[in-house]
């Protein structure tokens, strides 16, 4: 059992070392690449962990993913301050949130095609308003100085780069990143605590099995959604505001470019777990890296095409659905819209 | 029991304000009244009876005592303070608890963590979780109430699982406890637990409401009995002062025979059975074996009954013979039709080839299985026979002839309103059975599987339908009836045998056996000549090969 | 009873989703500037104003029915196919497979032969999901998702590595063989001696779409497949009681469905590009799903609705022309009404359904 759970962090440890074995130079820049395009990843499987736990199941984190990076690099051009930026994302992704809650709890209608719909909003909202308002076919000007999330420096960095093993780690990997890939990392433990560890936790996953039996004990379903929700709104909004103002500078056309599906598809990955949502994002995180460092991997007996690598994440997630390698249960009550039992 | 209310001081309204009282209750859903001017008085420390037939608004009554529905019009008192119950969570602080028909509880979950759901001390669980541990060790102490605090519910069994329903409401200091249908899925023994279960708590000073459609149990246990028909509450009488004829004629507003007029079977020469079943054997999907080594014969012109509670077994014997094993699942034996050995599995095995086979199939659950609930009525006449060769028209159906038929199939079972084109769930129950009965029934099949033929029926059409089943036994055709309904099953069965994990447990001829002998056997007891008839409480867990240790 | 008749249902409740979404983009062409009416009046001269509008907007249309059939034929399974994309672009590499390397002397013999290819890659792609999710249970929205990028990626490997002609810089397939070419509308009509829609991409396949409209219609309603297919639709339990396998007929009706979709192709790939280029869908399979619900899944609704879509599409291209407001209007737009017509069906029907109750109540209950 534990082993099974673990799976995907061994699998995980094992890429990483057989890398820094073989190449450890590009090792190390290509674990550090992967974290930077884990921190999105792992925010949007959050955020959708925290929605779909509730039993509202979301396909349109891309759509509020994206609709986060738009407002954030808008606003972050705007005024200059990432920070106001991050919160414009939340708020655009909070919206997006918004939308899907009125559509999936109080009209109780069809969560997957609200997700759908969602994506297209945000799709079209964001070249519309960004065409209008920077006239660069969709695009927002490039951001600069304070207008971007900058790499902090952890304490010791300096000296202990030199420590071997312990300082490349140190210094390479865990320092020297923005504030929201901490963020995102917090947040894993931070979900886990909240999940098993609180009364919003128990009601949340009770909302998302069975919620005639929060009703019945004379607690809002609505409510808990909504928040459930709402949650899920503001880690797609840091995501987004991420991808826009921290991995890159600037928003660009559909940049988001399929992340939320690859959240999506780690999410089930994770069998809706925080710590294997860690694992899985990195994983994904590791594999896109890897197609951005070797467009074509020359494994000796047969050279793996970029196209394969980006695809990986997809096609491990249909052989995981497939239930091959342990079956993933989603929560009982997703999907369903709550009506009342006369 | 009256001994106990005296103890309470005395039952009358007078003395001590009615834990419930509702004055003029109204609710409607659109065109339909479902509740019309109710009036009911539940004193304190007392077990008091609804009982009516399905529809009848015993439920809509219960959903607005606890928040569910708001009252159109009326007042509802409790303990004499009149008050607007606008959400569960007012019931609930006015002391009023709920046990619903299907349990709400999260099947993943602990039972602690069911518990204390909703009702947590603080932000942080851990403190909750232990006072909660504190207290259920008191109540079950107090009320015979044991369960594993620590046990996941999908791996307790329904008894079991409703306890945790009682201790749920008991721990939020109900003193009002609503029961819904408690009895449906327990044996008889299990029930008579629960009833004392219910008397300790009454003389405890709690207030039981009772919801039920079984005469006998609102004669066992209750003090008082209301009889509501057709959204109204006609009748509140003392229970000693009443009988089960007296209260089914109120319930129904007429006159009824509780028991069927049937001639003695004829059944054919016993050479060649028309179903012979040996051996069969199921093992799901988890590696449970569901069924152990059935043997059952039936020969034409007799019906042979299945008796137990729900969930030994029956359902998936059904499924198997109807074609269609549970998902997953590993069967093995043997099943012959009239002589022929039929493929128990792979190829061959579905339903449509059984249809061909001569048999036909009134399914437990009409709304799942039996019907499709939104095609109009005539479509569901063609349900199961699709393939019919007098409904097809070369390539396509023939919707006419289809038509046609389902409309002379309506008329001749009186199903209401008679109109076709109707989508199955606008028709009540009772006439939606009607269809499922029609359509398997003029098929003619030669060995006719029906599970729970009369579940949420009315009176009436109970009636027309037992008729029909008597009739095509004597048209010389085998009958296998399962029903959770152990009345149904004396009445109509010219043999019956007991099912009970997974297994057939004796056979009995209903004129040579009771209800009491029966209840026995459900519980899996088969020494049944030397057990008092309240040994019956069955194990713990939901499957166990033991049979239960100790009587209650 | 029914709360409210059957017609409001069907005509009303798109319709007032469909003003409900037209209006909010006025909203946002107000709010970015330009005025709504000006942007309809556009949208209408350059789309249905004249025969060289019409004939884009048929030939979008056509794409929209196939893929708003498809979506339809899984609905009716209780298959929610997200896929259409992918099997449509799939649907255009057999396409261009079978006219690249099969001697097709004459396009009434290459039409048949392409038909089978595009159904045949697109039901094949339709597969897998189909199977998972009827013996595995995997859930067929995501499987399908997935196999849109697995498919993006799969045709991007194949257009740059196999079928690109040598020299090329383009990630594209070489040119069909003149004789494959199929006739325009333009040529149809021409041969009747009228002039219309010169230079348009509408090709016989409209009729071939109209055709599809009529065929589905009869196998939902009129044949036992369909009847089995609803059946399952409805309730498994139903399908497994009534001697229906559901592996069976859910494979069946992804396969139909994904066929459908790769039947797409042989508009856009053998009858407008010629050739098969990246991303030659463009956004058609989804747009299904808009289609598929604003046409209640039937396939009369489906028609008038890929007709709606094919205007906004060529209308917003017209638009992106003349104003300054870009093409992803209409993504807003498809958006907006798959959110009406999907997911926020209910807002909309509760207040008719209201409605007709109290008019119901007032006629004195009569009937």
């Amino acid at each position: 059992m534990k082993l099974k759970d673990s799976l995907i962090a061994l699998i995980v440890l094992a890429i990483c070392l057989i890398w820094a074995f073989v190449d450890g130079n590009a090792a190390s820049q290509g674990i550090g690449s992967a974290m930077r395009l884990m921190t999105p990843l792992l925010l949007a499987c959050l955020a959708g962990l925290y929605s779909e736990r509730a039993g509202v199941f979301d396909i349109g984190l891309e759509g509020k993913m994206l609709m986060a990076a738009f407002s954030a690099a808008s606003v972050a051009y705007l005024t200059g301050s990432a920070w106001l930026g991050l919160l414009a994302g939340i708020g655009g992704s909070l919206a997006l949130s918004l939308v899907h809650g009125l559509a999936s709890i109080t009209f109780r209608g069809n969560q997957l095609i609200a997700g759908v719909a969602i994506n297209f909003l945000a799709s079209g909202l964001t070249v519309l308003v960004g065409q209008n308002a920077f006239g660069l076919g969709g695009r927002t000007p490039a951001l600069t100085g304070a207008g971007r999330f900058q790499p902090i420096n952890l304490p010791f960095a300096e000296t202990l780069r030199d420590v071997p093993v312990i300082g490349p780690i140190y210094s390479g990997l865990i320092s020297g990143n923005t504030i929201l890939v901490y963020v995102a990392l917090l947040m894993v433990p931070v979900t886990w605590w909240v999940l098993f560890r609180t009364r919003f936790g128990l009601r949340l996953r009770a909302v998302g099995e069975n919620p005639a039996s929060v009703d019945t004990a004379g607690v809002s379903v609505t409510r808990l959604r909504y928040a459930a929700v709402a949650i899920c709104g503001i880690l797609c909004g840091i995501a987004g505001a991420y991808l826009a103002t921290g991995l890159s500078a600037g928003f660009v056309k559909e940049m988001t470019a399929g992340r939320g599906f690859i959240a999506l598809a780690a999410l089930i990955f994770a069998k809706w777990r925080p710590w294997q949502a860690l694992f899985a994002t990195f994983l994904f995180g590791l594999l896109e890296a890897i197609a951005n460092l070797y467009p074509n991997l020359d494994l000796g007996i047969i050279t793996i095409p970029s196209m394969f690598m980006n695809a990986l994440p997809y096609i491990l997630t249909v052989i995981i659905l497939a239930g091959f390698v342990g079956r993933a249960v989603p929560p009982r009550a997703g999907g369903e819209p709550y009506v009342k039992e006369r | 029991m009256t001994a106990a209310s005296d103890m309470m001081g005395g039952r009358s309204a007078t003395t001590a304000p009615a834990a419930i009282e509702l004055r003029g209750i109204s609710k409607a859903f659109g065109p339909v009244q479902a509740n019309r001017n109710i009036n009911l008085n539940v004193p304190k420390g007392t077990i008091h009876g609804i009982i009516g037939e399905n529809g009848a608004g015993k439920s809509t009554l219960m959903s607005i005592l606890y928040g569910f529905y708001k009252p159109d019009s009326g007042q509802v008192l409790v303990n004499g303070q009149p008050i607007s119950i606008a959400d569960s969570q007012t019931a609930i602080r006015a002391g009023i608890g709920m046990v619903f028909q299907h349990f709400k509880l999260v099947q993943n979950f602990t039972v602690l963590e069911n518990i204390i759901l909703g009702v947590e001390d603080g932000a942080l669980l851990r403190p909750s979780l232990s006072k909660a541990r504190g207290v259920l060790k008191q109540l079950a102490a107090e009320y015979q109430l044991n369960v594993d605090p620590d046990e996941v519910i999908e791996n307790l069994s329904v008894g079991h699982q409703q306890r945790v329903e009682i201790l749920k409401a008991l721990y939020r200091q109900a003193d009002i406890l609503i029961l819904d249908e408690p009895t449906g899925v327990l044996t008889p023994a299990e029930a008579d637990h629960l009833f004392r279960i219910l008397e300790g708590l009454r003389d405890e000073g709690k207030t039981i409401i009772l919801i039920t459609h079984k005469l006998r149990e609102i004669m066992d246990i209750t003090d008082d009995v209301s009889v509501m028909r057709r959204g109204e509450m006609v009748a509140s009488v003392k229970t000693s002062e009443t009988s089960p004829e007296h209260l089914a004629e109120l319930m129904v507003g007429r006159k009824v025979l509780l028991n069927v007029e049937k001639t003695p079977a004829a059944p054919a020469a016993p050479a060649a059975p028309v179903l012979e079943v040996r051996n069969l054997t199921m093992t799901d999907d988890e590696g449970v074996q569901r069924l152990r080594g059935i043997d059952l014969d039936i020969r034409a012109g007799e019906i042979l009954g299945i008796a137990g509670v729900s969930g030994n077994g029956q359902t998936m014997l059904l499924e198997i013979l109807g074609g269609y094993p549970p998902k997953g699942s590993k069967v093995a034996g043997e099943i012959r039709m009239n002589g022929q050995p039929l493929p128990i599995g792979g190829r061959g095995c579905d339903a449509a080839q059984r249809r061909r086979a001569g048999i036909g199939h009134i399914p437990e659950d009409r709304q799942v299985e039996g019907l499709i609930m939104d095609f109009a009525a005539w479509e569901n006449v063609a349900f199961g026979y699709q393939d019919a060769p007098e409904f097809t028209k070369g390539m396509l159906m023939d919707n006419a002839a289809i038509k046609a038929d389902a409309e002379a199939k309506m008329e001749r079972f009186d199903v209401r309103p008679r109109n076709a084109n109707l989508a199955a769930r606008n028709f009540s129950g009772g006439n939606q059975q009607k269809i499922v009965v029609a359509r398997e029934i003029e098929r003619n099949p030669d060995l006719l599987l029906i599970g729970q033929p009369t579940r949420g029926v009315d009176i009436g059409a109970i009636e027309f339908i037992h008729k029909r089943i008597i009739e095509l036994r004597d048209a010389g055709k085998a009958i296998l009836l399962v029903s959770v309904e152990l009345d149904e099953i004396l009445a109509l069965s010219d043999r019956i045998t007991v099912m009970f994990d997974g297994r057939i447990m004796g056979e009995r001829l209903p004129e040579n056996t009771t209800t009491g002998e029966l209840g026995l056997l459900m519980a899996g007891v088969t020494d049944t000549a030397h057990t008092p008839d309240d040994a019956g409480i069955p194990p713990e867990s939901a499957h166990v090969e033991t049979l239960p240790q100790e009587p209650a | 009873m029914d709360k409210m008749p059957k017609w409001a249902d069907v005509i009303l409740t798109p319709l007032i989703s469909l003003v409900l979404a037209m209006a909010i983009s006025a909203l946002v062409i107000l709010a970015i500037g330009e005025s709504p009416v000006m942007a309809m009046k556009t949208m209408v001269e350059g789309a249905l104003g004249s025969s060289y509008g019409w004939g884009f907007t048929l030939y979008y249309a056509t794409n929209f029915i196939f893929t708003g059939l498809a979506v339809m034929v899984a609905y009716h399974a209780s298959l929610f196919n997200i896929g259409g994309e992918g099997q449509a672009a799939m649907g255009g590499l057999g396409v261009a497979l079978v006219l690249l390397y099969l001697p097709l002397p004459h396009w009434a013999i290459a039409l048949p032969v392409a038909m089978i290819g595009a159904a045949a890659f697109g039901a094949a792609w339709a597969f897998i999901p189909a199977y998972l999710q009827a013996k595995r249970g995997s859930h067929i929205v995501i499987t399908t998702i997935m196999f849109n990028f697995i498919a993006a990626a799969a045709l991007n490997y194949v257009l740059v590595n196999k079928l690109r002609p040598v020299g090329s810089m383009d990630p594209a397939s070489a040119r069909f063989p003149e004789s494959t070419h199929l006739p325009a509308l333009t040529d149809i009509f021409a041969g009747l001696g009228m002039e219309w829609g010169k230079n348009t991409p509408v090709n016989v396949t409209f009729l071939i779409a109209v055709l599809a409209c009529l065929l589905v219609w009869l196998l939902i309603w009129r044949t036992k497949l369909g009847y089995e297919i609803r059946v399952l639709g409805k309730s498994e339990p139903g399908a497994v009681y009534a001697g229906i396998s559901p592996v069976k007929i859910t494979v069946i009706a992804m396969l139909i469905s994904g066929g459908l979709a790769g039947l797409m192709a042989i508009n856009n790939v053998m009858g407008e590009s010629e050739r098969l280029v990246l991303n030659a869908v463009e956004g058609a399979g989804f747009i299904g799903i808009a289609v598929a619900l604003m046409g209640r899944n039937h396939p009369f609704g489906i028609l008038l609705a890929a007709l709606l879509f094919g205007f906004l599409y060529q209308g917003g291209g017209e638009l992106a022309l003349w104003t300054s407001i870009p093409r992803e209007l209409i993504v807003v737009i498809q958006a907006l009404v798959i959110l009406f017509t999907g997911a926020l069906d209910n807002m909309v029907r509760m207040p008719l359904e209201r409605l007709f109750l109290s008019m119901r109540r007032t006629n004195g209950g009569a009937k």
